[in-house]
């Protein structure tokens, strides 16, 4: 039981990236060729409205459901990890027009040949876990 | 009614989106789509051939249930909460796009010219989703994190890893779409 309200979230985030479009490959081809605000007005009022309510969250010491703090798990420091890993992530993502929340709901609205992409993601994630102690981070 | 069923400006949108954050880390998680990739090699056994893959992937399981719960919206949204409109891009993309060979663009999610079955049963179709797919999720766990992981909660908790995570993202989906996509189509 305790599952379903993370069903639910799943299924709300589903219905919300579809109805914005933002799951189309054709809005991060747009985005990138800055000929729509449209991305641009998603994901930078989610993250003014998320910057705020993390914030306030914190400032009021809610408690999660857990009982405990708000806490976001810091990342790592570095710098190369996350330009190249970023920039290996741009390609492919503005190639597939979809990054992997959107995979996954793609394949929900019927994109059936989405799972080849989703099985090379798993796959460059692997190849990552192989070489990540020989590769700069 | 009519306005559910129309497409969902951003500014409904993107407050949605983060709902879905505050959600998530009020039931004590977070929110990173592509952790959901690690688990699965780790469900498949990829812990034999490295130890990035030793960790207890049954605490993500409630992970891989939004994953679950993507798929069911997704399904919803196009089944039952669409009016199948044309995606309303900008004239200036749908004309570049038709200078590089996609027609008909914004009449469905995703191009046929790439993701039709006539597309993915050629070598060259078949590369493409390969190739898109791995860099994706090599990238993203190199670089620690995705769209969800970095661009939403990781900015949205000021980390500055994240907005070097996203430049990052920028600079390969520019290097992309402006000299990459002209020469594959």
């Amino acid at each position: 039981m305790k599952f379903v309200k993370f069903l639910l979230v799943g299924i709300f985030f589903g219905i919300v990236l579809v109805k914005s479009e933002a799951v189309s490959w054709y809005r991060i081809f747009e985005m990138f060729k800055f000929q729509s605000f449209h991305m641009y007005g998603i994901i930078g009022s989610a993250v003014m409205l998320g910057a705020f309510g993390i914030w306030a969250m914190k400032k009021i010491k809610l408690k999660n459901t857990e009982g405990r703090r708000i806490h976001l798990p810091p990342k790592d420091r570095g710098f190369v990890r996350y330009i190249v890993g970023g920039t290996i992530f741009g390609l492919g993502w503005a190639l597939a027009g979809a990054c992997p929340g959107p995979m996954y709901i793609l394949v929900g609205t019927g994109v059936t040949s989405m799972l080849i992409v989703i099985g090379a993601a798993v796959l460059g994630t692997f190849t990552y876990g192989l070489l990540k102690d020989k590769l700069p981070h | 009614m009519d306005s559910i069923l129309q497409p969902w400006p951003w500014y409904v949108s993107g407050p949605l989106i983060a709902s879905v954050l505050f959600l998530l880390v009020y039931f004590g998680k977070t929110f990173g789509m592509s952790s959901n990739l690690r688990t699965l090699c780790a469900l498949g056994g990829a812990g034999k051939f490295a130890d990035f893959f030793k960790f207890d992937w049954k605490a993500q399981r409630w992970n891989l249930i939004v994953v679950m719960g993507a798929i069911i919206g997704g399904f919803i949204a196009v089944r039952f909460l669409s009016d199948h409109s044309v995606i309303a891009l900008s004239p200036e993309t749908v004309s570049d796009l038709g200078a590089l060979g996609f027609q008909n663009a914004g009449t469905s999610l995703m191009p046929a010219e790439i993701y039709g079955l006539e597309a993915v049963l050629n070598t060259k179709g078949l590369s493409i989703l390969i190739i898109a797919g791995f860099l994706v999720g090599f990238g993203t766990r190199y670089a620690g994190g995705c769209t969800s992981g970095h661009a939403i909660t990781g900015l949205s908790n000021l980390q500055w890893p994240s907005l070097i995570a996203v430049i990052g993202f920028f600079i390969g989906g520019l290097l992309m779409t402006h000299f990459l996509l002209p020469l594959i189509f």
